[in-house]
């Protein structure tokens, strides 16, 4: 990356082309060879790392793990058995419903308050883009590292959050201990964590509309709820689509922040399929089990992917 | 293919209204106040040690520093591995992904389009589930416990992202530029050291970045392929150290700290190519 950035800087005078005689055909399979040179490492690497783990999570999750298979290399396969394991087992069902409930509250609290930021940052104020860009840190500090933190706030006893709330006599909620208050603080973490995501993406929207249809809405009299809805509403619509698809995307798979806040506790009450998987594979070494419910959570990701690509190819249009 | 593209954000321009200008900025501090709390937290309680599991004071009272001196005794190494780790990772990702972004930018070659689709349904498979299966691949590889195998894993993390990122860059170069290259007798690996990458330079930086900020914050990977205490990143270091040492919130805060600062730096120092990949990156 020493090179200046001349592009039109001089190249070396080109040996003259000598009478190598070379058929249309061969040179041109030549050129290809040479071009899927450039692709085919990009290209093996995503067959390997995204592929590969895909079609080897249908298969594992008809295989019959344990924890002395790594020893013995023999996963036998057992038809359904692990699917009907998981399926039977209560947990399943309430981790299903806790990733439901967990990331519609997510994504819910992220874009309503990273659009009211964005909207408000849109206004151009003294300091504006310096406040603007410091938002950003909450999301780029490790999320491992964000959940411990907030572990250390939300203490029931010597928390911080608790002690504020305690000057309004309201100091005393187990956040992270008690089995109907823990998916909330959860929640409530990762909205905080998603906001900066969101309000940027969301502020690279509002940028692009044409300041004219603002400035007609105000001539016209509009009232600035009234300009919201019927000026940037619509036209930020493509944008919103896509930060809903990708934060649910990033949010039903979560594994870091809920292990680092509660690690699936307290009674499995914030355990998710992310979670579930994690702790069927790498704690109790039914790698069937976790594959299982791996292959739903792809499933679900899936579904989704099909409405982002064809939320995206009504852009292109 | 149906992609946006999306020109980085304008800079503020100068028409506002006079009034309520500063208003606007006192509650702009106000909300990044609330925002930052958080992390001011972490930096308080990591120079309160002595308070252990007790409440930790809004203000440093005086500056303890042995918080930060028995984590850099007990994390420092896994602050390195994180280090070598991300930087592996980033090499690895910028050297697979930059010739294929201007391939699938320049070539025209059949499945191009194929290609492309797959780069971005590849950002939505959970990486658990990569996890899941790539343990015991990694099993039969030797690659557990291993810097190799995390960095190719974490360099997984910032490929599909780097690919879409500078391709949809390098698609902007004409392509008289890359052909006047090529009559002048550059070879194809000449014109793309020479004339491509120099002219995606600022591309190159914010997928470097990138890659680096998720190898870093990578905890995920670090936590399933290692089985022993080999290799040990740093986020993993803290994860574990909570369970062990849990009234030592000192020490535990301080290595978090440490574990933010290159984030702070990048921000500071490379605030343009982040945005310019929040937005480019996503908004595909």
């Amino acid at each position: 990356m020493s090179t200046t950035t001349a592009a039109a800087r001089p190249v070396a005078p080109a040996p003259e082309t000598t009478g190598r005689k070379i058929s249309p055909a061969s040179g041109k399979r030549r050129r290809a060879i040479a071009q899927w040179g450039f692709v085919a490492p990009a290209v093996i690497f995503m067959v390997l790392f995204f592929g590969y783990p895909l079609v080897r999570n249908i298969v594992m999750s008809f295989q019959d793990y344990s924890p002395s298979t790594f020893f013995t290399g023999e996963a036998p396969f057992n038809g359904f058995d692990n699917w009907k394991n998981v399926f039977q087992d209560d947990l399943f069902g309430k981790a299903l419903w806790q990733t439901i409930v967990f990331t519609i509250g997510s994504l819910l609290g992220q874009f309503c308050i990273g659009l009211a930021l964005a909207v408000f940052f849109n206004r151009h104020f003294p300091l504006g883009g310096l406040l603007r860009s410091l938002i950003l840190l909450p999301w780029l500090v490790p999320m491992v590292v964000s959940g411990i933190v907030w572990r250390r706030i939300l203490d029931q006893d010597t928390g911080v959050l608790n002690s504020f709330l305690g000057l309004f006599g309201l100091g005393d909620t187990p956040w992270l201990t008690s089995t109907s208050v823990a998916l909330v603080a959860v929640v409530l973490v990762n909205i905080w964590i998603g906001i900066p995501f969101n309000m940027v993406i969301l502020y690279g929207g509002l940028q692009e509309i044409p300041k004219e249809l603002y400035e007609a809405a105000s001539l016209d009299g509009a009232s600035a709820w009234r300009t919201f809805r019927s000026i940037t509403l619509p036209l930020l619509r493509p944008v919103i689509t896509v930060v809903l698809v990708l934060g649910f995307m990033s949010t039903v798979k979560i594994l870091d922040l809920i292990l680092a806040l509660t690690d699936g506790g307290p009674a499995d009450s914030t355990q998710t399929l992310g979670t579930l998987t994690y702790q069927n594979s790498f704690v109790q070494l039914d790698f069937g089990a976790g594959a299982v419910v791996g292959n739903v959570l792809i499933l679900i990701s899936a579904v989704f992917a099909v409405f982002y690509l064809r939320a995206n190819r009504n852009e292109g249009k | 293919m149906a992609t946006i593209t999306r020109t980085p954000a304008v800079p503020p321009t100068a028409v506002n209204k006079p009034k309520r200008r500063w208003g606007a900025t006192a509650f702009g501090v106000v909300v990044l106040c609330v925002m930052l709390f958080p992390l001011y937290w972490m930096v308080n309680t990591a120079l309160q040690p002595e308070a252990g599991l007790l409440e930790v004071d809004p203000f440093p009272s005086s500056l303890d520093l042995s918080g930060f001196s028995s984590a850099v005794t007990e994390q420092g190494t896994n602050l390195l591995t994180s280090l070598a780790v991300a930087l592996g990772a980033v090499a690895i990702c910028l050297a697979i992904s930059a010739p294929a972004a201007y391939g699938l930018a320049q070539f025209r070659l059949p499945g191009t389009k194929a290609i492309v689709f797959g780069t971005l349904i590849t950002q939505m498979v959970p990486g658990i589930v990569i996890a899941n299966a790539l343990y015991s691949a990694y099993v039969d590889l030797g690659l557990v416990n291993s810097y190799f195998g995390l960095m190719l894993a974490d360099a997984s993390l910032g490929i599909p992202f780097a690919i879409v990122l500078m391709r949809s860059f390098m698609v902007a170069i004409p392509r008289e530029v890359i052909e006047a290259a090529q009559v002048d007798g550059a070879g194809r690996l000449r014109t793309f050291v020479q004339v491509v990458l120099p002219m995606s330079r600022n591309s190159l930086i914010t997928a470097g970045l990138f890659s680096f900020l998720y190898a870093w914050s990578d905890f995920m990977f670090a936590l399933t392929l290692n089985t022993t205490d080999d290799v040990k990143p740093i986020t993993l270091g803290i994860y574990q150290y909570i369970g062990a040492h849990v009234g030592d919130w000192g020490s535990v805060m301080a290595a978090s700290v440490l574990s933010a600062i290159p984030a702070a730096i990048l921000l500071v120092l490379a605030q343009k190519y982040i945005a310019a990949g929040i937005t480019g990156g996503s908004v595909k």
